[in-house]
């Protein structure tokens, strides 16, 4: 039996507040850790079928253009040059593959052809001997050199803004740019594609199972239903991994070919040329205020690029809109085409990139003013959402700003400039933490078996997020269970299509339909004993109602299986669901080198119900970790002649290491949304990035009062500052 | 070419491209995927082992230059049911998130404390001939050639001194 629920009104009373188990939200440690410890869980490139084929890909050198001819491949079996061979990845959600047709080339390093071989090394030789001739054509590559589209449906205003800027006390107008930027997880995209008769077996890299099906199954001519996609476990995503790349298209089209298993794995390389990009970002803010800091004017304009014909575009103002109130707003979105790699998601699109800037915009405007920056925040928190003035599911801006100050110290905060150590300006900075929260149709299953074991199924990924924890951890609790009594199988397409990890959805909308399964199996055992499902208490495998108690597997004459299904409803319109946090850093500048040292951060964090302490914590770590990539490190760079991806490897491209991060703290405010459904749950996987770049990138203003506006703060830039 | 390969205490005679790299012997010849391949280039620290009781970059080790020195990987450092120190660690203090990058932080951690033992200094040890302190910074400057995209080093360094037996200091 199936329970369905689609959100679509409030629930206040939990029925998970009501269980007796006890084992939600503790932090427990990962169910499959043990596996990851000891080198044991295997990810895409780690099966090894009988007579498996090696496969590597052949890029493209050239901007944009054809190719004309692909020569021989002594040493290696074949070179595959099919039509079906897609160009960029697919989106993240997309129903169908993306364009194929490698003979035309939209960007350098588009995948051309695969070379399969019986070793790998003769592999990776014969495709890098490989003789290709192209016809080129010249390409806009700079998005700043061409007249970009600004498409209607994304650009608004209300009020006046020139106005407002004319008639205010204090006003900012400024430009920052950040660059193009990866998600560089660490696991390389690779796919083992296996045909059975006119069935294909993928085993890959994903974060979304149900959709990467559909999409594959489409760039390859078959139907959905002779595809099976396996993703036990992923070595992170990050957004690199919601569509499928050419590894697997790849894979399929050569194992298809040669009768055998075949296997791709991308080169840290290709990685960065194929995998979607942060599109670079220029944008405008312009801010007004009255004396007392209240905001009377909002603009924010954006330009970012993408390919030709690409429908996504980084949604950089998404959170401008409803973060602070103003009568007068503007927003504006330009899309320019050039002929750099494919952009995409890459972890909080939108956000990251957008809120990071704004929460520096603010920081500007609040010394402008002479208004503390957390002060001058909590002045301008809206009531309703601004334009629309429907109410917010859950504000906790205002709370996490204050708890964030009185934990980091914040009153210790010097004027800009004052606070020295040796050669070492130090300085704090803060910044709002903002993130849109999303609901996305799911569906797990769980059989509770004679013994008083459950298994829950669903094709829901863990890319490092603690999915099989927490899903562990619903299904443990419902059911009154200890965690070890339930088994949790994710990644694999045959199990019920769950929302996949994407978008910081991923726990609430999965984690529902496995509670969902679990309730229906909790009305078959009340059905059991004789009462209804609202009087029954289930702990440590006993089933109790009134004075009656049983042990489950005692009351059990066979196995019991639950359906969940999960739909988001009329909440996603009649309320704004987000949710909120605070940033906070304090760093150290070099007077001399202009090097920056990030000596502490605190993030405060509200998502509703944390379903898992420990690795709730982790996902805030790994997000304010990216936020201090994003800040002083990370930049990919587009050469000018041909846009190709000038810093395409892990020693060009600099994320943060093990030296860079300091000891972080991460707290979390009691929060619980009516509005998410009965788990009362909201995504935290993004939250941790938003505007914790713009934290350190104030602090550094308020230890040496540099205004990096070109992102990443890198040491150069830093030096000019303090010299002028 | 006939390659010998002692890993984990087990002696492999393989038939071997030449330019078979340590890494794709364990991975593709040997069946032992525990040890990651991030870059193949020495970028990363995925894919470190230990050589002699020494760490190295597998990608960056043909097989045939290895033939007489033990190589252990992560499975040779512990299971699932009987986890070594560090490995219970790691999964108490979650030194992980998606997992790819933790052997090769296991066995650089395995390494690392020996070589903190042996009294080899480091660019943040305050004192080059003295007793080395496992600051926080002391394992953080060490641990550097292991990259962590989730972002576990927080984690990854309590829980390195904590098998280590370090007491007090946040820094
Ligand atoms: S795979 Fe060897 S250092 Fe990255
Ligand atoms: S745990 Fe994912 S890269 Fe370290």
């Amino acid at each position: 039996m199936t329970r369905h629920l689609k959100v679509d009104a409030p629930i206040p009373d939990s029925p998970l507040d009501h269980m007796a188990q006890g084992v939600l939200g503790k932090p427990v440690s990962r169910l499959e850790g043990p596996l990851k410890v000891t080198g044991r869980a295997t990810y895409a490139a780690e099966a090894r079928p009988e007579g498996l084929l090696y496969g590597v890909l052949v890029q493209a050198a050239i901007p944009a253009g054809k190719v004309l001819s692909i020569g021989d491949a002594p040493g290696a079996m074949v070179v595959i040059h099919d039509p079906r061979l897609i160009r960029y990845a697919a989106q993240g959600m997309a129903t169908e593959g993306p364009t194929a047709g490698p003979d035309e080339v939209e960007y350098m390093g588009q995948a051309i052809a695969v070379v399969v071989a019986e070793a790998l090394e003769a592999a990776q030789a014969a495709a890098q001997a490989l003789q290709v001739t192209y016809e080129a054509k010249d390409v806009p590559v700079d998005p700043e050199a061409v007249e970009p589209e600004r498409p209607e449906d994304k650009q608004s205003a209300t009020g006046d803004l020139d106005r407002a800027m004319q008639d205010a006390s204090h006003t900012l107008d400024q430009i920052w740019h950040t660059p193009s930027h990866t998600a560089a997880a660490m696991e390389p995209h690779a796919a083992t594609a296996e045909w059975s008769g006119d069935t294909l077996t993928v085993r890959a890299g994903y974060q979304m199972l149900a959709t990467s099906r559909e999409q594959l199954a489409d760039a390859v001519g078959i139907k959905p239903d002779q595809v099976r996609l396996l993703a036990p476990y992923v070595g992170g995503g990050f957004g690199s991994k919601l569509g499928i790349n050419a590894d697997s298209v790849a894979a399929a089209i050569a194992a298809q070919q040669l009768g055998r298993p075949v296997q791709v794995v991308m080169t840290r390389q290709q990685v960065f040329d194929l995998a979607h990009r942060r599109s670079e970002t220029r944008q405008r803010i312009r801010l007004a205020c009255d004396t007392q800091g209240k905001l009377t004017g909002i603009g924010h304009e954006a330009l970012v690029s993408n390919l030709p014909g690409v429908s996504f575009s980084e949604p950089v103002t998404q959170a401008t809109p409803f973060t602070y109130q103003a009568a007068h707003r503007q927003i504006v979105h330009a899309i320019a085409r050039v002929h750099r790699s494919c952009a995409g998601s890459v972890r909080a699109p939108g956000e990251a990139v957008g809120a990071t800037v704004f929460e520096c915009a603010m920081d500007e405007l609040a010394e402008t003013a002479g208004i503390d920056p957390v002060e001058l925040r909590l002045r301008n928190i809206p009531d309703t959402e601004p334009c629309t003035g429907r109410p917010f599911s859950s504000h906790k801006l205002a709370e996490a700003l204050r708890e964030g100050a009185a934990r980091f110290n914040w009153s210790d905060r010097r004027p800009t400039g004052q606070r020295r150590e040796g050669d070492w300006y130090i300085g704090m900075g803060v910044a709002s933490a903002v993130r849109v929260n999303s609901l996305i149709e799911s569906r797990a299953r769980v059989t509770l078996q004679a013994d008083g074991r459950a298994i829950v199924e669903t094709d829901m990924t863990d890319i490092g997020t603690g999915s099989y924890t927490i899903l562990g951890q619903i299904a443990a609790e419902t059911l009154g269970l200890a965690v070890d009594r339930v088994e949790v199988r994710l990644g694999d397409s045959d199990f019920p299509p769950a929302s996949g990890s994407g978008g910081s959805f991923g726990a609430a909308s999965s984690g529902t339909s496995v509670y969902l399964a679990c309730a229906e199996i909790r009305s078959q055992i009340a059905a059991l004993i004789g009462c209804d499902e609202a009087d029954l208490t289930l702990q440590n495998g006993q089933v109790r109602t009134g004075n009656v108690s049983r042990p489950l597997d005692a009351l059990l004459t066979g196995e019991l299986t639950g359906d969940g299904h999960l739909e988001p409803g009329k909440t996603e319109d009649t309320v704004r669901q987000a949710t909120w946090g605070s940033h906070w850093a304090e760093i150290a500048v070099n007077r001399w080198t202009g090097e920056v040292r990030v000596r502490r951060m605190l993030g405060v964090f509200a998502c509703g119900r944390v379903l898992n302490e420990k690795t709730a914590r982790s996902q805030c770590l790994g997000g304010m970790t990216f936020g201090l990539g994003m800040a002083l490190t990370e930049a990919m760079a587009h050469d000018p002649r041909d846009g190709h991806i000038v810093t395409r490897d892990l020693a060009e491209y600099h994320i943060p290491c093990h030296a860079d991060v300091p000891p972080l703290e991460v707290h979390f405010l009691t929060e619980s949304d009516t509005y998410v459904g009965p788990l009362h749950a909201k995504g935290l996987g993004e939250l941790g990035i938003c505007g914790a770049g713009a934290a350190i990138l104030n602090a550094i203003h308020n230890a040496c009062g540099v205004r990096v506006r070109e992102l990443p703060a890198t040491p150069d830039k830093i030096i000019a500052g303090l010299q002028s | 070419m006939q390659i010998s390969l002692s890993v984990n205490g087990t002696s492999h005679e393989l038939t071997l491209d030449p330019r078979t790299t340590l890494l794709d012997a364990l991975r593709q010849h040997l069946g032992l995927t525990g040890t990651k391949k991030g870059c193949d280039h020495g970028q990363c620290g995925a894919c470190t082992v230990l050589l002699d009781g020494r760490r190295v970059s597998a990608c960056l080790t043909l097989a045939c230059m290895v033939q007489d020195q033990p190589v252990t990987t992560i499975e040779g450092l512990g299971t699932p049911e009987a986890l070594s120190p560090l490995q219970q660690q790691f999964l108490d203090h979650d030194g992980f998130q998606c997992g790819y990058c933790t052997p090769g932080q296991i066995c650089s951690a395995t390494a690392m404390l020996k070589e903190i033992a042996a009294g080899w200094p480091s660019h943040a040890s305050a004192d080059l001939t003295g007793p080395i302190a496992l600051t926080h910074a002391e394992i953080a400057e060490r641990m550097s050639g292991n990259l962590c995209r989730c972002a576990a080093y927080a984690n990854i360094v309590d829980a390195i001194r904590q098998a280590a037996g370090a007491q007090g200091d946040a820094a």
